[in-house]
């Protein structure tokens, strides 16, 4: 009997139309848990480093977590894993909503999808009958609006559909994967999927998840619930109220977006607007966030509701969350709230990243403003801030003209555009487009999560560690009374000990060896969280959240039967990590990739920025390049990958030791 | 007629409130399962969220009596410009769909307000919506007896109309000989 995971896998491959169910090994769950981890285990297993995104052989990997479907409260995400290819690393791009939890009840933990299909096609899985079905008539169809179209085509209204738009089938670069209220957007998976011919996956399924022991697994998630009610009627003091509570950030419910308009920087990631929150603005945006949410809306079985359904005026309905109500207005430079509604329907039906894709499209303008691209590009594009917008994210999505180059990212578009296009590229990490911030003072916390993380994308890796010190002694203090979270008694003094300036401020505080140490922490919780399938604003992207590794073991061990502890549990993660890295370091990431855009901060130090680097790479067990010693591999029981690594010339002779 | 103590249960909806996250569907499959929380199965839920995303509707419906026969005509109600389908608001474990029913035997299923024994607290579909969709309410009423009869007689209908009268016969004997054996 498996229990918490269903113990199969679909296979399926798109070239040939053969359709597998595989029965996995369950030594895999005690190894790698599942999610995230046991997805990189197949890459690693079957894709060489020299297959590229849009190779057949890329596999393109749909996850639940191990822990997807059982009453653990936000559990629920689906794990998109492929060969990026803007990044020609492996991406996970992650989705909430209700997909996974539907894949798990239809009796499968996976979907490892290869090959290409001869013709559009989509794929409908309703427990054990799996078909591949044509998808011709629905090329061009929104990615939000297919979805309902395949529900009806099924007459199935409780089957859950991921899908790709326009721009997934065009192979843009930064194209998502939409699914109901969320997506998988970051690294271009939708594109790998529309070289794969997949419009998109429909699933129903009515089948059991099994719970080793599910009395004890209940006295778990009742406490946890308690804590969520908690927090839901106690929001955290002293930091701004978009942080204060718990799941993702509340921006369907706030309206207050002063310290986010302020704080990030506008258009191509390029100006703070620092008096921007005005009464005027206020209220504006009020009434059209007022007017435009119908309705706050969860995901699969999760207490908050960070996603919201909008109608707004005669705009098609759609759903949306979190911070694409901020991006492309801000790229833009558009006040009026208004815009989002508008824009955002579009994006989503196109399916494109909300985070990449307004920054590429304010790039576009920069080097049309700056001469670079040629007004011929640009013919028939209207003057006005919303109305240009509009235009070149069509282009984009459909590879038109300037598109076309668009579509690639701000990195690739910069290198085929040339002419001094590169330097307008200045907010790219490993060729992704990162967060629009750009901030004073160097932070060693960031600079290394923003550098070496596998998760590409920075506010995917941060989170239980306040982004700023509190002003005085006594805040601290106080804050660290119910820090419950922390791994460690010693966290605390590091954080009381923080200070906003002086010796114990950045850039000098956190130290090299405490930042290591703060970061691997975080990152220790985002891997767990992506193996079981929590979402990050219940667990690891949240201050003070109802999971955290004191509860963690408990609960996965009373779903599975496992026995684990603090330690074990963090041991398999960090296997999974460094699974991953070897992954990314076969295909060529090194110490030089790591390293934040050069205006990320205006006050850098070079050398004790690479005092950092160096210092973290040790923490981890790393040599001085970056790439996992024999000896760390063996601790992990990974010695397989530090022959492959040996053999292939990137762990060289003598580097096997972790102080090397 | 006798009369007898009865508590009344009530599960009050406040619909505008719900989320449409299913975790009281997921804690009634677990609750109900055989041995309690061994298994998770939202298709076997006792409670049921009707959703229709972008028509904004969203509302829990828990499982009635079953029946053997569907409707002859069907209902469109609209509510604040919202047009409900036909069988959006009923209870019913019936014939024309596949809501309450068990996916394998297709058995019908009911809300039993999660009796228990010892009693819980609350429902268990109230205990974990943290919305405050779902508001339980108790009051004592008192009622003839017969009405508790009546809830075992529509069960073994049903039972009936799934096995026919005949099976149902020989194997309530088949039990109660088992159930000497063992006694004796
Ligand atoms: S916290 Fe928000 S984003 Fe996360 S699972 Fe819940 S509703 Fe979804
Ligand atoms: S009251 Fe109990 S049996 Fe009825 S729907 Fe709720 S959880 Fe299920
Ligand atoms: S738990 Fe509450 S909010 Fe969630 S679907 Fe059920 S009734 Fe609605």
């Amino acid at each position: 009997m498996r229990y918490a995971e269903t113990g199969y896998n679909l296979e399926v491959d798109l070239s040939t139309g053969n359709i597998e169910k595989v029965e996995t090994d369950p030594k895999l769950m005690e190894t790698l848990l599942g999610g995230l981890g046991t997805s990189v285990k197949l890459h690693w297993d079957r894709t060489p480093p020299e297959t590229k995104a849009f190779d057949p052989e890329n596999l393109l990997i749909f996850s639940t977590g191990l822990l997807v479907g059982t009453p653990m409260y936000s559990c629920n995400r689906t794990l998109v894993t492929t060969v990026s290819p803007q990044t020609d690393l492996l991406c996970y791009p992650m989705a909430g909503g209700f997909w996974s939890a539907e894949l798990k009840y239809a009796g499968y933990d996976k979907i490892v999808i290869r090959g290409k299909a001869p013709k559009l096609v989509y794929l409908w899985i309703n427990n054990d009958q799996v078909e591949i079905r044509d998808a011709t008539h629905l090329r061009g169809k929104g990615a939000v609006e297919v979805q309902e179209l395949i529900r009806e085509e099924l007459n199935e209204p409780r089957a859950q559909i991921s899908a790709i738009g326009v721009a997934g089938e065009n192979r843009c670069f930064t194209a998502s994967i939409e699914q109901s209220r969320s997506s998988a957007s970051r690294g271009g998976a939708g594109g790998v999927m529309g070289d794969k011919n997949l419009k998109a996956i429909a699933v129903r399924g009515t089948k059991d998840i099994y719970l080793y022991d599910g009395a004890k697994f209940m006295e778990h998630i009742e406490e946890v619930r308690a804590y969520i009610r908690h927090r839901n009627e106690n929001p955290l003091k002293g930091v701004p109220a978009i942080l204060s509570g718990i799941g993702s950030p509340q921006e369907m419910l706030h309206i207050d977006e002063k310290w986010h308009t302020e704080s990030f920087a506008w258009g191509n990631a390029r100006m703070r607007r620092r008096d921007f929150w005005t009464p005027e603005i206020a209220k504006q945006w009020a009434a059209s966030q007022n007017s435009a949410i119908k309705r706050l809306i969860s995901c699969f079985n999760c207490s908050q509701q960070c996603g919201a359904l909008i109608a707004f005026q005669d705009v098609p309905r759609y759903m949306m969350k979190c911070f694409s109500k901020l991006t492309y207005a801000m790229a833009a430079y558009v006040e009026d709230l208004d815009f989002t509604w508008k824009i955002c329907e579009r994006a989503f039906n196109y399916g494109l990243d909300s985070f990449s894709t307004p920054q590429i499209l304010a790039f576009g303008f920069e080097l049309r403003d700056a001469g670079i691209l040629s007004d011929k590009y640009f013919e028939g594009c209207p003057k006005d801030k919303e109305g240009r917008f509009f235009w070149l994210l069509e282009k984009v999505a459909h590879r038109d003209g300037i598109g076309d180059i668009l579509a690639d990212g701000t990195y690739w578009a910069a290198r085929r555009i040339g002419n001094g296009a590169e330097a307008f590229d200045h907010n790219t990490i490993k060729k992704h487009e990162q967060m629009n911030i750009k901030l004073g003072m160097m932070d060693p916390l960031y600079l290394l999560m923003y550098s070496t993380n596998e998760k590409m994308s920075i506010p995917q890796i941060e989170g239980n560690w306040p982004q700023m010190p509190f002003p005085t002694r006594e805040q601290r203090e106080e804050f660290v009374k119910d820090w419950i979270h922390l791994p460690d008694e010693k966290f605390k003094k590091y954080f009381v000990d923080w200070e906003l300036r002086g010796e114990f401020a950045n850039p000098h505080y956190p130290t090299p060896q405490i930042a290591s140490e703060i970061v691997d922490w975080m990152e220790t919780l985002h891997n767990i969280d992506d193996a079981i399938g929590l979402c990050a604003g219940m667990g690891s992207f949240c201050l003070k959240p109802p999971y955290h590794i004191h509860n963690y073991p408990k609960i996965i061990s009373a779903a599975t039967g496992m026995d684990l502890d603090e330690e074990s549990l963090t041991q398999i993660v960090h296997r999974s990590r460094n699974l991953h890295r070897a992954f990314n370091n076969l295909r060529g990431l090194r110490r030089v990739d790591e390293k934040p855009p050069e205006d990320n901060w205006k006050y850098r130090f070079p050398e004790l920025e690479a005092e950092i680097l160096s210092t973290y790479y040790k923490y981890k067990g790393w040599n001085n390049d970056g790439i996992p010693t024999r000896e760390r591999l063996e601790e992990l029981n990974l010695a397989f990958v530090a022959d492959d690594l040996e053999k292939r010339g990137i762990l060289k002779n003598g580097q096997d030791k972790k102080d090397n | 007629m006798a009369k007898i103590k009865k508590i009344i249960k009530t599960i009050r909806v406040d619909a505008d409130k719900c989320n449409g996250c299913r975790a009281c569907e997921v804690v009634c499959s677990g609750f109900h399962a055989d041995p309690k929380w061994s298994s998770i199965n939202p298709a076997r839920s006792r409670i049921q969220v009707i959703t229709d995303r972008m028509k904004d509707i969203w509302f829990p419906v828990f499982a009635g009596e079953y029946t053997p026969a569907e409707c002859a005509g069907r209902n469109i109600y609209e509510i604040d410009g919202k047009e409900y389908d036909e069988c959006h608001f009923c209870r019913a474990s019936c014939p024309s769909r596949d809501l309450f029913k068990e996916p394998d035997s297709g058995l019908p299923l009911k809300c039993d307000m999660c009796e228990d024994d010892p009693p819980q607290e609350e429902p268990l579909c109230v205990q974990a919506c943290l919305n405050d969709v779902l508001v339980y309410e108790e009051r004592e009423e008192e009622v003839d007896e017969e009405v508790a009869q009546e809830e075992m007689e529509i069960g073994i209908k049903s039972l009936i109309d799934e096995y026919g009268l005949e099976n149902l016969v020989d194997t309530v004997s088949r039990l109660l000989q088992k159930e000497e054996q063992t006694s004796s």
